[in-house]
């Protein structure tokens, strides 16, 4: 096999996955939360090609309540977002850490890399490195960039089936290629004999129920497991075939772009974001971890009489025919008789970008991968958690499309830069002695 | 990496000269060395991994899953917790590595010395962090109440000082721990120099006593601050660095961990009652649980 020819196709995969992490829908949903349901059926049910990572927007969804009872149920719903999405992101850390620590292909270096990363580091000098890194930032963060343009032209242009067929060839890529090259590692790495058949069944399997579960209909547990499995996967890849350096500074650019992109006026994502409000139209709810439990009806309340409302009961209608089939459904299509007030005590959801999952997972599998040390690994984890505790909670506050990436990465890169030089040999030195602190 | 190669940078008076194997069962290495003398040495292996984990971790994770684990609001002060002592371990560790920069480093005694003002400065630090940590969660509690009018606040100071002393315990834990257990799954020998053998167990002991240390100095010091009682955080201070002291005369082994080990017991039943508790709550428990029992 001629990896660099894969490699080539990986890689345009790769910027599409990357370059699509373009985060459309959440600041629309933000708008259209007074009325959309948010719910993975909805989502599911919509003939939309799920590609998008998006690294950055967070959102959260609101029952259309006059303020003041929204702020409280902000605050109270708060807690459990936060949790909803600890879970996911420390599920993918922990898959990622236990691959780096146990199948040593993702930590080998080879003298493959990927094009968008053109300048080879050379160990031997520190000027050079640290130079050839931030050319590679440069080339990968203009691919990025340019990609978004590109893709927020062809959204404007309305191509939607190319964009669509994009996405899904990303995503046959990644759970057809990615996880057949995964599985053949870990054999290898523990000396299970597997024969042809056997492994193209499994494969075949694995693949056609994720396509099915991310693109269209399934299970909501199924589909998270299958987001959470896709994005420690590409997180595996980047730490396999991003040069050292590189990859730190890549990360930290990556985080103030998406700082830009998501904030700025004239920032391509924003731009994306608003052409769909404008257009009142559910972007691609393409690579979108959802963690929402529970379908939930907005306000169907004559009193708010916004096109968004007849909108979202529009939207209601033709689920009803669409006829999903989950058991949610036959217990929310009674739900949405309800009252108003029951509707507003329905669970909301959080959504968070499946490029936030890989960029998180990239930092903490890199912590993992440099020398034996746990402590490392553990305060990066912990650093990460609390910055998208505060992320949340900035989103309870302005309550509207924001960048995840941020704030973990600062604090993951600060935390994993200062325990792997300071924490390290105190506590070393700490333990040979046996002191405790 | 192997466990042994920590060790070696200590001076190997002890150098035992190996003549030949006598036995190894799987776990023990009987050498002899002289030849009339056998040692027996352990080595490292699953068991000892195990052991050592749930020693050190045991209660802290059925604390974590019984008490926590349902509530999304403890489990976010928990983690938080762990960020801020994390923070007190970071400036310290800075503290630290600056002295040791800034010193000489053939100076074995100057180094140690050095290693101790670290570790006084550390538990200083951790009191003054917890401290912080202390005045945060009122802003939080005092935020949260004014927002939501009917049922208070979602979780009461007293719940929040024992998650957030957990979160201390089980952060402080994981650091002190986590790499020596990762070490005893590999190969190695553990006091091959002449260094007590006993190293695994009393760090996973050492570990646990800790971990309920840092949840009942947690409980112990915010009613303290709660009730404006400052000889309370004194005391727990105090108390901190006396373990801390104690840890010091490792390895001699009876000398530190007998002493903790009071300590924690006394410092819980100074947090049970701090915490409102009381004989008669206990008696109570008691018989309630005898009257369910003979009831059903």
């Amino acid at each position: 096999m001629n990896t660099s020819d894969s490699e080539e196709d990986s890689y345009n995969e790769r910027s599409a996955l990357v370059q699509c992490e373009s985060p459309t829908i959440p600041s629309y949903h933000q708008d259209h939360d007074m009325s959309l349901p948010q719910e993975t059926d909805t989502k599911r049910g919509r003939p939309v090609s799920s590609g998008l990572d998006e690294p950055g927007l967070v959102e959260r969804e609101r029952a259309a309540t006059p303020d003041g009872e929204e702020e409280e149920l902000t605050l109270k719903y708060g807690a459990k977002h936060v949790i909803m999405l600890f879970i996911p992101v420390t599920l993918c850390m922990v898959v990622v850490v236990a691959t780096i620590k146990s199948v040593s292909f993702y930590t080998e270096k080879t003298s493959q890399q990927l094009i968008y990363t053109p300048f080879k580091e050379d160990p031997n000098s520190v000027g050079q490195r640290l130079l050839y890194s931030l050319l590679n930032t440069i080339v990968m963060i203009s691919v990025i960039v340019v990609m978004t343009i590109i893709l927020v032209v062809l959204y404007k242009y309305r191509c939607y089936k190319f964009i669509h067929g994009w996405l899904i060839l990303s995503s046959l890529m990644l759970l057809f290629w990615f996880s057949f090259m995964y599985l053949g590692e870990v054999f290898k790495t523990y000396n299970v004999a597997m024969d042809y058949p056997t492994l193209a069944m499994i494969i075949w399997n694995f693949g056609v129920v994720g396509m099915i579960c991310i693109h269209w209909k399934g299970p909501l547990r199924l589909q998270q497991a299958y987001l959470i499995v896709i994005s420690a996967l590409m997180a595996l890849i980047f730490i396999k075939y991003l040069p050292e350096w590189s990859a730190w500074v890549i990360l930290a650019a990556i985080s103030i772009y998406d700082l830009i992109a998501v904030l700025c006026p004239k920032g391509p994502l924003r731009m994306l974001v608003e052409t769909a409000q404008e257009r009142n139209e559910p972007i691609f709810p393409a690579l979108i971890y959802s963690s929402a439990m529970v379908w939930m009806v907005g306000m169907a309340d004559s009193n708010n009489p916004d096109s968004a409302d007849e909108r979202q009961r529009n939207e209601g209608g033709a689920l009803a025919q669409e006829g999903v089939e989950s058991e949610d459904d036959v217990a929310l299509g009674g739900r949405r008789r309800c009252s108003a007030e029951e509707d507003l005590e329905e669970d909301r959801g959080v959504k968070l970008g499946l490029g936030d999952f890989i960029f998180y997972s990239v930092l903490v599998g890199k912590a993992a991968a440099n020398g034996g040390d746990w402590n490392t690994t553990l305060a990066c984890f912990v650093a990460i958690l609390i910055g998208l505790c505060l992320t949340l909670l900035l989103l309870a506050i302005f309550k509207k499309a924001l960048p995840a990436l941020p704030i973990s990465i600062t604090f993951g890169l600060v935390f994993y830069f200062s325990t792997d030089n300071l924490v390290r040999p105190f506590m070393d030195s700490l333990a040979a002695h046996q002191y405790y602190i | 990496k192997c466990y042994q190669t920590k060790r070696s940078q200590k001076k190997d008076t002890n150098r035992a000269n190996i003549i030949g194997l006598i036995s190894f069962d799987g776990s023990v290495l009987y050498l002899s060395v002289h030849e009339d003398t056998v040692i027996r040495l352990h080595c490292c292996a699953v068991e000892v991994f195990f052991g050592c984990a749930f020693i050190a971790f045991g209660p802290s994770f059925a604390l974590f899953v019984f008490t926590i684990a349902k509530d999304p609001l403890r489990v976010i002060i928990l983690i938080a917790g762990a960020f801020f002592w994390l923070l007190s371990l970071l400036l310290s560790s800075l503290v630290w590595f600056i002295a040791i920069k800034a010193s000489n480093s053939q100076d074995l005694t100057l180094q140690r010395g050095l290693l101790i003002f670290g570790v006084f400065f550390s538990v200083l630090l951790q009191e003054v962090f917890r401290f912080a940590y202390y005045r945060l969660l009122r802003k939080a509690t005092e935020g949260l109440a004014a927002i939501s009018d009917d049922d208070g606040s979602a979780i009461s100071v007293r719940q929040m000082a024992y998650v957030a002393g957990l979160g201390f315990g089980i952060m402080s834990g994981a650091f002190s721990m986590i790499n020596i257990l990762s070490d005893s799954l590999g190969p190695g020998t553990v006091g091959i120099f002449g260094d007590s053998q006993y190293y695994f167990i009393t760090a996973a002991l050492m570990t646990l006593a800790l971990t309920l240390l840092h949840t009942f100095w947690g409980v112990v010091f915010f009613e303290g601050c709660e009730k404006s009682r400052w000889w309370v955080i004194a005391a727990v201070v105090s108390l901190h660095l006396l373990v801390a002291g104690l840890s010091l005369l490792n390895p001699l082994y009876e000398g530190s961990l007998p002493p903790v080990y009071v300590i924690t017991l006394a410092t819980g039943v100074w947090a049970f009652f701090s915490s409102g508790g009381s004989l008669h709550s206990l008696s109570a428990l008691c018989t309630r649980r005898k009257a369910e029992g003979e009831s059903s």
